[in-house]
């Protein structure tokens, strides 16, 4: 969503919409409100662009009105947000029906969104609001006469509310709504449109929310009603909005009900945007919040959804924090203020800061308040104040930057002197909140997701949903960054939204969905296209009655075989396309003919080779016992298919310091034999026969090992070790078994033996910020390249393990386990004692997770565009084909995709992922994912069928893999800039023109900001004191092999309060930031990492009593890594809470248990991702109004 | 007085010398017109049961280029307590402890009758033997058991305080550990790459790097040697562990494709062994023991490639520089047994196996290092098992028959040098005044060192007489030599034996008849045989033999022409270095044997006599016994064969021939239980295809050309073109007649 930073928007949309706005929202915006709020933010900043855009954007808003005035703020925020959410259902169908057009207008609306503001403002004062924006209306329109017309339109739009607005809006909306969903219709006008859609995104969520959607909802709807087919809006609304009808159905004025799901989303972004419109816009929001008065009702009713996310906020905030609640209430004085004051630019400025605590006092609307977002937080503020400053302020000199935005506001006043400075601050509660976004999803989805319709973009990964197969591959195999692509290369390089797709082959599916069906084409093996050797998929055009058959990829005709032979049916379908996996679903597996193997020989059965640091540091530390001990059992669960049968994989053992020693564990021996090879410097396998064996077989020789081996070394006194050679002998010992398999080294030290691959300590903290930063990226020499290039020809995947106490150059050591499809795990300073359970649970995941050896990944696609880039665990010799020694079910790659012609919007676009592989059970076998999506040309669709979590794992790739070539600083700029390019190309092509002080989201991409920051805090961009050089190149690493909800959480961590605990649900988590932790509280969160359990110094007792058994906070042993197991429901739900995280990650989580002021809760508040880090980085409120002041340049 | 005959019985006996001859002629002139030069037979540790040690040290002549020890030859005056060393004529001073002596006090080096005496140096540690066994595992299951069993037994046979390792190899080197306990452990090579000695002990952990000081942990010197303890135990200690270990040696388990050689590391493991002693036990004594079934396939001292289709070198390819590892590793052996021989540790190679193992490449091994070598089919057979026994046999005092780290080192009278020495040995390039510029055999010094010995290793020593012509040695002038052997004996003492011999001068033109009469011409010819093998080691062999004829007139050397020592066609060249090996270390009885192998007829006429080596010696009626030294042949004429065949023995009535059966029989045990190593036995008759070993020693004076030319029914026809003693000494005496004109 966007941010409807526009203040100048704002203002004189702001007016108009207020209108609009309140006219419909009203009710919605209650609801919204206090989401919305931050959107108002923005609002102030549209007054100032409103006046330009004001006409168009006028009626956009009017696609909010629905919202609510105060809401509407929030709505129009919201809306814009909400245009997903919930305004789909209302303002989009309006919308849709005016058409793109409308939706320019309702673009305008959007801007009216910061009327919205007003209307917050004004909400409380309807009336006032309206004169406000009578007021405002005049002033602005004074400046921006023309805005003042538009506004008034759309305000007339969105007049649903008002009746004056809603007059014109509405038509404006229906008309408008067309736009949306015809936005390509419109196109033309769709770049207005579009804009409006930005808008709505901002605004229409109030006016999509309500319209439903449909206008909005088409921008907005794809998003939030993405659900419901998005290419015909229209026809979805209602199915999409299904969820959302609800809402509808409550306020009659579907905005209303749309607007309280949606709205809590848009609101929030209104929220923040609408302060800022609020002030300059409340001016006009007065007006709105007249409108919107009517509106209100349905708000409540979603605020009352709302509320808990918003309120609890606010209220906790003002509740711990005196100076929130002022906000709120003051808020509303300030609105007005702002009003009032709005009108004369520097009061706008001024207000904002002023209007923050105004909002407060708009308390019911707080949400509103946030919508003044970007210059409201002011009251957030109070208790923010240090972040805010923080973030811009310090960093950028934001504030001036957001002096521009308001200054925006102050626009509307006047010439929106930019004075405002840093002194106002949006309202955190204002601005897009991802939570918001997230539940929202949650709500909506409640059928399975099925497949079958193409460019359809799936429910979030933080979704739980089932999904079905109807022909295109589920979207826990596929994640695409758009699911309708531009069709030019020219869209997509305007957009600069990254079209890429995350794909994890092997991904392990739910119980309740069925595993890819195994399909055996006979001897001539699948079948596939003569010229492109796509394989048999859905997509294929059978013709002339059946014998041949059209590529769809490449559009060859191939002969069908007559062993394959079938009849078509009257539609042209074969007969027996639904008995057959290949013809009817978007996943399954081929089994593969020897002309598939490596030499034409059927491969040999796997192996997992053991390779174990026995130096004086792994022997102290616990981790050779534990290992060994470990072992014994683990062996018995090594992957197999069959889970009746025993495991095929062979095992061996090696253990090594600097010279390396392997196991003769044949099963005729008495007693395991070691043999010891020093000749590190020409690495060789010792023995064939008795390295590798069956468990079964030689287990008594085994385990007399294992429990030998601890012993052997418990004097050891050993400290060098070495770790080239230790790879080498796993590779060689592979190739003399002529088999693939996985080599599990367990590490500890920087490997300094005299030895090939012997390494430096090159950790140099002064080379950070430098130009040779990037260097330390890099790995020490091309040794370890090599090797992983011989690693991958052999199959021979790696996963490291490492135990460092200090320096061991991760990025050197990780290169071959990167290359070779392995994982890194690192244990800093790791203890027996403490970390055991991580690592043994890591290890038994490792050991056990489905695995593909030696395989080969091909991204076909259609003519059009084609896999240009991919990102991951894995060696490419070749530019198309990925080769991985291993392939586990926890990887992903990333592929990014180039247009190399033009698509069309009839065909869309099909990419077909094929990974042969040789299964855990030594057979050979292709796995194919087909994924079609749909092409648009027209901006506005694009933006409304992105995924902004995909495309934040499809940033955070490239810019990790950037900091190897480059300054990280340039690396943190490219991505500012191309984000701000995205966001402004929406704002520019399908938002309804707004003042530039507006800050317009798409619906889709409004969590774009808050995600990026995040990913620019990261440590590996921008470290702090503390993080080691290796925890950098660790988590670069890591990444870059990360799916969708991995990266998810990773930058955008998951926080539960742990107040009520239900056996059914998980409590709603609140936003990362340390404002919403209540002294009084537990927090739980998971980064997918790490684990943490906040718990506030004055926690209730009861609480205290319920976890950990004790009586007070200060007898919490802060070192445990497990809750004491306690028999109440509240301590075993919680346990069953962090089991079932802990489940879902790939890696396990230690918990830790942080007490609040204790000197752990630095490396918590490290993941605080909302506020300013420690290390520099922005807090989300500065980065938003930095990043619009990016846009700001850019447009103008 | 007695006759020459007894008095070199007499100065064999006691001194282990024999001479060329044992008047010596007093100028160089007349020396050279002689032939055959002033040379002698030593066997250093010559077995003298009535010649207890003595406990102190020996008294040395104090010039610092002498040091000649005291010795029965030297002036004495007994009351100014002083020696004249009559070598250099240096009077020296009695030691303090020797302040009691008078003419009627006589320290036993003194003493006429201990011309050879024996000194125990007490100094320094003893150190302990050490066996290290480097076994070959690329072995059919039956050899490798056998191998194996052997190997065991052999541990009962070690002294208990014997240090003992294993090296065990195929495609790979294993160095076992023999310290530990539960999980056998071993450290491994590479087969293919050659490694330095110091890259060899470091891998092995033998070195500390010299950064372990800085960790805080003070080395401790006794580190190196504790650390060589993992690999080279005491028996006692380890008996059980290497018991089982070797137990469970398995064949070599990579596995060989069809139509390949197994890949086996012979000169990995043997650079192995001796970077392990080199760094362990320098100049200790100690016996690299190596046990091969086939040759070396891969890496450094690869003999032949792993494919069948090229066979391992022959003769032909030799001579037609075809063989193309020949050179290469004989190189590498070479460099490896200097190495050994540096360090005292001396090489033993058993090789067993039907084809070639790569004796040629590596005999310099055993030869440098005075190792044994002992060839056979099969591990598995009694030829091998009680060969291998032996080498641990004891002698009357319950020592082990063999030495180490033994120094030879010749002082002369200054009209006599040394040209050099043909033996077990490796010059220790000890240039002093009784070295001559002429070389014979390994020369330019006058100490060799002789890392293993046993009491019958024999050197030959040449010597030149210097002597000019003009200036004549007094009438009854006695030129002397003394040989000073320092060795480990293997109770661990250090001991040095003393032989200090004089021979007259004589003048050639007065006294030929003299000089001639003193002639030794068994010590002779076998020193001149000695010349000759050593030089067609080093030359071609035409040459050699055209020497050969040229120098000598004597019977023998038309068998020793006639023998594998020489003639290489027939053998392969492993048999030819085998052959080659044992005459140049063994003492003079061998010697002769080897050389003209001795043939005893055994009939019902009469007690065993010895019969001409010769084709008319093979008669029906007869059993033969020939012993060649590496052969046994019992022989059992045609008539016998059938009596056998049809049972007399069986009967009572003909006990007589079933003892006649069992005479040679008994004979032939006999020498099987002296003799080292274990001569091939072959029990045959006539017509049986074994046969062959006696039909290609006797001299063809019956052949299918002059068969009726003889006419008469004695003896059996020799198919051959070789020509026959008739023939040969009819040729020798046309080109005597003609040479000397």
């Amino acid at each position: 969503m966007n941010v409807n930073q526009h203040t100048p928007m704002a203002s004189p949309y702001g007016q108009p919409q207020p209108g609009y706005g309140q006219p419909g929202y009203p009710p919605l915006d209650g609801g919204y409100p206090a989401p919305y709020a931050p959107y108002n933010g923005p609002a102030s900043a549209y007054q100032p662009g409103v006046p330009p855009q004001g006409p168009a954007r006028g009626p956009p808003t009017s696609a909010p009105p629905p919202v609510s005035a105060p809401q509407q703020y929030n709505q129009y925020s919201h809306s814009l947000g909400d245009v997903q959410n919930g305004p789909p259902p209302m303002t989009q169908a309006p919308p849709r029906p005016a058409g793109s057009q409308p939706y320019n207008q309702g673009a305008a609306n959007l801007t009216g969104a910061h009327p919205s503001y007003p209307q917050h403002y004004g909400p409380p004062p309807t009336m006032e609001q309206v004169t406000n924006q009578m007021t405002r209306m005049q002033v602005t329109s004074g400046p921006p006469t023309p805005a003042g017309p538009g506004y008034a339109p759309p305000q007339s739009s969105q007049p649903p509310i008002s009746t004056s607005y809603q007059a014109a809006p509405q038509p404006s909306y229906t008309q408008a709504p067309p736009p949306v969903s015809s936005t390509p219709t419109q196109p033309p006008s769709s770049g207005g449109p579009a804009a409006p859609q930005q808008y709505f995104a901002g605004p229409p969520p109030p006016s999509q929310q309500q319209f439903a959607s449909s206008l909005p909802p088409t921008s907005q709807q794809q998003f939030t009603s993405s659900v419901p087919p998005p290419p015909s809006q229209q026809t979805f609304p209602p199915s999409s909005f299904s969820g959302p009808i609800p809402p509808p159905s409550r306020a009659p004025a579907p905005p209303a009900s749309q607007s309280q799901q949606p709205f809590p989303t848009p609101q929030p972004p209104f929220s923040s945007a609408p302060p800022p419109v609020n002030q300059s816009g409340f001016a006009a929001g007065p007006p709105a919040q007249s409108s919107f008065p009517p509106q209100p009702p349905p708000p409540s009713s979603q605020p009352g959804s709302f509320p808990p996310p918003g309120p609890p906020p606010t209220s906790a905030p003002s509740g711990q924090y005196p100076t929130p609640m002022p906000h709120q209430q003051q808020p509303p004085t300030t609105q007005p203020s702002p009003y009032h004051p709005g009108p004369p630019p520097l009061r706008a400025q001024m207000p904002p800061t002023s209007n923050h605590l105004p909002p407060g006092p708009q308390g019911p609307s707080c949400p509103p308040g946030p919508l003044g977002p970007l210059q409201q937080p002011p009251s957030p503020q109070t208790g923010y104040p240090p972040q805010q400053n923080g973030a811009f302020g310090q960093v950028r000199s934001p504030q001036p930057g957001y002096a521009g935005p308001y200054p925006g506001q102050p626009n509307y006043g006047a010439p929106a002197p930019a004075p405002a400075p840093a002194q106002k601050r949006l309202d955190p509660d204002s601005i897009p909140s991802p939570i918001q976004v997230i539940e929202d999803d949650k709500v909506k989805t409640t059928e399975p997701f099925t497949t079958g319709v193409r460019g359809q973009a799936p429910p979030l990964v933080t979704t739980n949903f089932q999904v079905k197969d109807q022909g295109n591959a589920s979207p826990r195999f596929i994640r695409c960054t758009a699911y309708n692509m531009p069709c030019t290369s020219d869209m997509a390089k305007q957009s600069q939204v990254p079209l890429a797709a995350v794909i994890k082959p092997l991904a392990t599916l739910p119980p309740d969905e069925t595993p890819p069906y195994l399909v055996d084409h006979g001897e001539s093996g699948p079948i596939r296209c003569n010229r492109c050797k796509a394989y048999m998929c859905p997509y294929m055009q059978f013709i002339e009655g059946g014998r041949r058959f059209q590529c769809s990829f490449c559009n060859c005709v191939t002969e069908v075989p007559p062993h394959y032979f079938q009849h078509l049916d009257h539609t042209g379908k074969r007969v027996d396309c639904y008995e057959r996996p290949e013809l009817s679903l978007g996943t399954y597996e081929f089994l593969a003919t020897v002309d598939y193997c490596k030499n034409n020989k059927p491969p040999q059965p796997p192996a997992f080779i053991f390779l174990i640091d026995v130096s004086y540091n792994a022997v102290k530390s616990g981790m050779v016992s534990i290992v060994c001990h470990e072992l014994k059992s683990l062996l018995d669960h090594l992957p197999r298919e069959n889970p009746e049968m025993d495991s095929v994989v062979r095992v061996g053992f090696v253990t090594y310091n600097k010279v390396l020693h392997f196991y003769n564990v044949k099963a005729s021996l008495a007693q395991p034999q070691m043999l010891v090879v020093s000749d590190v410097s020409d690495m060789f396998v010792p023995l064939l026969d008795g390295f590798l064996v069956n468990v079964n077989e030689s287990r008594q020789v085994i385990e007399s090992l294992l429990d030998q081996i601890p012993e052997m070394f418990a004097d050891t006194r050993e400290t060098e070790t070495v770790f080239g050679p230790v790879i080498q002998a796993g590779l060689e010992a592979l190739k003399a078994a002529d088999c693939a398999g996985k080599l599990f080294v367990f590490h500890t030290s920087l490997p300094i033996a005299e030895a090939p691959g012997k390494l430096k300590n090159r950790e140099d903290k002064k080379l950070i910020g430098t130009d040779k930063e990037k260097s330390l990226f890099q790995p020490q020499g091309g040794f370890y390249n090599n090797l992983a290039k011989d690693c991958v020809a052999q199959g021979c995947c790696v996963d490291l393990f490492l135990f460092p106490n200090q320096y061991v150059d991760v990025a050197t050591l990780g290169v071959v386990p990167v290359s070779t499809g392995g994982s890194i795990y690192k244990y800093t300073y790791f203890q027996a004692q403490t970390d055991q359970e991580r690592f043994l649970n890591d290890l038994r995941r490792d050991v056990q997770k489905p695995v593909g050896f030696d395989a080969v990944m091909r991204v076909r696609t259609s003519t059009g565009i084609r896999a240009t880039d991919f990102f991951g665990s894995f060696y490419m010799s070749n530019t198309t084909d990925v080769e991985l020694a291993g392939l586990d079910c926890d990887k992903a790659v990333t592929v990014e995709f180039k247009h190399d012609d033009k698509l069309s919007e009839e065909t869309g676009a099909l990419m077909q992922c094929a990974v042969l592989y040789t299964s855990c059970s030594g057979q050979r076998r292709l796995r194919i994912h087909n994924m079609a999506v749909n092409c648009c040309s027209q901006l506005a669709d694009l933006y409304r069928n992105c995924e902004t979590d995909t495309i934040i794992n499809y940033f955070a790739k490239y810019a990790f893999r950037g900091v190897l070539n480059s300054h990280t600083k340039a690396v943190r700029d490219t991505l500012v800039n191309q984000c701000a390019q995205i966001l402004a190309c929406y704002r520019k092509n399908c938002a309804s023109p707004s003042s530039a002080g507006q800050l317009i989201l798409p619906e889709c991409m409004k969590l774009l900001p808050v995600y990026l920051n995040c990913v620019l805090k990261s440590d590996v961009l921008m470290p702090g004191a503390d993080v080691s050089l290796d925890d950098r190149a660790y988590l670069r690493q890591l990444i870059s092999c990360m799916d969708v909800a991995e990266t998810h959480v990773f930058f955008y961590p998951r926080l539960l309060p742990l107040v009520k605990l239900d056996s059914s649900s998980l409590p709603m988590a609140v936003r990362d930031s340390e404002e919403r932790l209540s002294k009084g509280g537990v927090y739980l969160m998971e980064t997918g990492l790490h684990l943490f359990l906040w718990v506030g110094a004055s926690v209730q007792q009861e609480l205290l009593l319920n976890i950990f058994g004790t009586q007070s906070f200060s007898q919490i042993d802060s070192s445990m890594t497990s809750l004491p197991v306690l028999n109440n429901p509240f301590s075993q739900r919680l346990r069953e809470i962090i089991d079932s995280f802990r489940a879902q990650r790939s890696r396990y989580m230690k918990l830790m248990v942080v007490k609040q002021e204790d000197r752990t809760e630095l490396i918590f508040k490290h993941f605080l991702v909302e506020d300013k880090s420690a290390s520099g980085g922005a807090s989300y409120v500065d980065f938003l109004c930095h990043m619009h002041k990016e846009i700001r340049q850019l447009l103008s | 007085m007695s006759t020459y005959q007894e008095f070199i019985q007499q100065n064999e006996d006691r001194d282990g010398v024999r001479f060329s001859w044992n008047l010596w002629p007093s100028s160089r002139l007349e020396a050279t017109r002689l032939v055959v030069p002033v040379s002698c037979l030593l066997t250093p540790l010559k077995e003298r049961p009535n010649l207890p040690p003595v406990q102190y040290e020996p008294v040395v002549c104090s010039r610092a280029n002498c040091k000649a020890v005291l010795n029965p030859l030297c002036q004495v005056d007994f009351r100014a307590k002083i020696w004249a060393c009559n070598f250099c004529f240096q009077r020296n001073p009695f030691p303090p402890s020797y302040a009691g002596i008078s003419e009627m006090n006589q320290p036993a080096e003194l003493m006429p009758q201990f011309s050879t005496i024996e000194y125990i140096v007490q100094r320094g540690p003893s150190a302990p033997l050490i066996f290290l066994y480097v076994v070959d595992t690329c072995l059919e299951e039956e050899d490798l058991q056998a191998l194996k069993e052997s190997l065991q037994m052999s541990l009962s046979l070690l002294p208990p305080n014997a240090l003992v390792g294993l090296i065990t190899f195929g495609r790979m080197v294993q160095v076992h550990e023999l310290s530990c306990e539960g999980i056998a452990k071993s450290y491994v090579f590479r087969g293919t790459k050659d490694l330095s000695s110091k890259q060899i002990q470091e891998m092995l952990g033998l070195t500390k790097p010299a950064v372990s000081g800085q960790q805080g942990r003070p080395v401790a010197p006794q580190d190196a040697a504790a650390a060589s303890c993992k690999f080279l135990q005491p028996v006692h200690r380890v008996d059980m562990n290497l018991t089982d270990l070797l137990g469970e040696l398995q064949k070599d388990p990579w596995p060989v494709p069809q139509g390949k050689r197994p890949l086996r590391s012979t000169g990995v493991a043997l650079s192995v062994a001796v970077g392990l002693l080199e760094g362990t036990f320098p100049n200790t004594g100690a016996r690299v023991m190596l046990f091969i079934g086939g040759p070396p396939t891969q890496g450094p001292g690869m003999v032949v490639g792993d494919e069948l289709k090229t066979p391992i070198r022959s003769w032909h390819d030799i001579q037609k520089d075809n063989a193309r590892h020949l050179k290469k590793a004989t190189k590498y052996y070479e460099a490896l047994a200097n190495r050994s021989a540096a360090n005292g540790h001396s090489v033993d190679i058993y090789a067993c196996a039907l084809d070639q193992t790569g004796l040629l490449e590596m005999k310099c091994l055993s030869n440098i290092t005075g190792g044994h070598i002992v060839m056979g089919d099969s591990f598995n057979t009694s030829l091998f098992k009680q060969t291998f026994q032996r080498v641990f046999s004891k002698d009357y005092n319950g020592d082990f028959r063999m030495a180490f780290g033994g120094v030879l080192e010749i002082k002369t009278s200054r009209e006599l040098k040394v040209c050099g020495a043909i033996g077990p040995c490796v010059s220790l390039h000890s240039k002093g005044a009784c070295v001559s510029e002429n070389e014979m055999g390994i020369g330019g010094t006058s100490q060799w060192k002789v890392c293993g010995l046993n009491p019958s290793t024999t050197l030959g020593i040449y010597f030149e007489v210097v002597n000019q012509h003009n200036a004549p040695i007094p009438q009854g002038g006695r030129g002397a030599v003394q040989f000073i052997t320092q060795y480990q004996h293997s109770n661990t003492q250090r001991r040095i034996r003393v032989t200090t011999i004089a021979r007259n001068w004589a003048d050639a033109q007065s006294q030929i008849q003299h000089i001639e009469s003193s002639f030794d011409q068994e010590a002779a010819a076998v020193l001149m045989a000695r010349l000759g093998v050593f030089r067609a080691e080093s030359e071609e062999g035409p040459d050699v033999l055209r020497w050969l004829d040229r120098q000598l007139i004597r019977l023998f050397m038309f068998h020793l022409r006639r023998s594998p020592f020489l003639q290489v066609f027939n053998n392969s060249p492993d048999e030819s270095s085998y052959y080659r090996h044992h005459f140049v270390r063994q003492d003079l009885t061998q010697s002769l044997i080897m050389v003209q192998p001795i043939l005893y007829s055994y009939s019902f006429y009469g007690p065993p006599e010895p019969v001409l080596l010769d084709s008319s010696s093979i008669l029906p009626d007869r059993i033969l016994l020939m012993d060649t030294f590496f052969q046994l042949v019992i022989y059992h004429g045609e008539t016998i064969a059938q009596w056998r065949k049809a049972g007399y023995q069986e009967m009572a009535e003909y006990e007589n021939f079933k003892q006649l059966l069992q005479a040679p029989l008994d004979d032939a045990q006999e020498i099987l239980q002296t003799r080292f190593p274990m001569p091939r036995y072959i029990d045959t008759e006539h017509g049986g295809s074994q046969a062959r070993f006696l039909l290609s020693k006797v001299n063809p004076s019956q052949t299918h050309n002059n068969l009726y030319a003889w006419g008469q029914e004695t003896g059996a026809p020799i198919l051959t073109d070789d020509v026959s003693l008739q023939v040969f000494m009819d040729h020798l005496k046309k080109l005597a007649v003609s040479s000397s004109t």
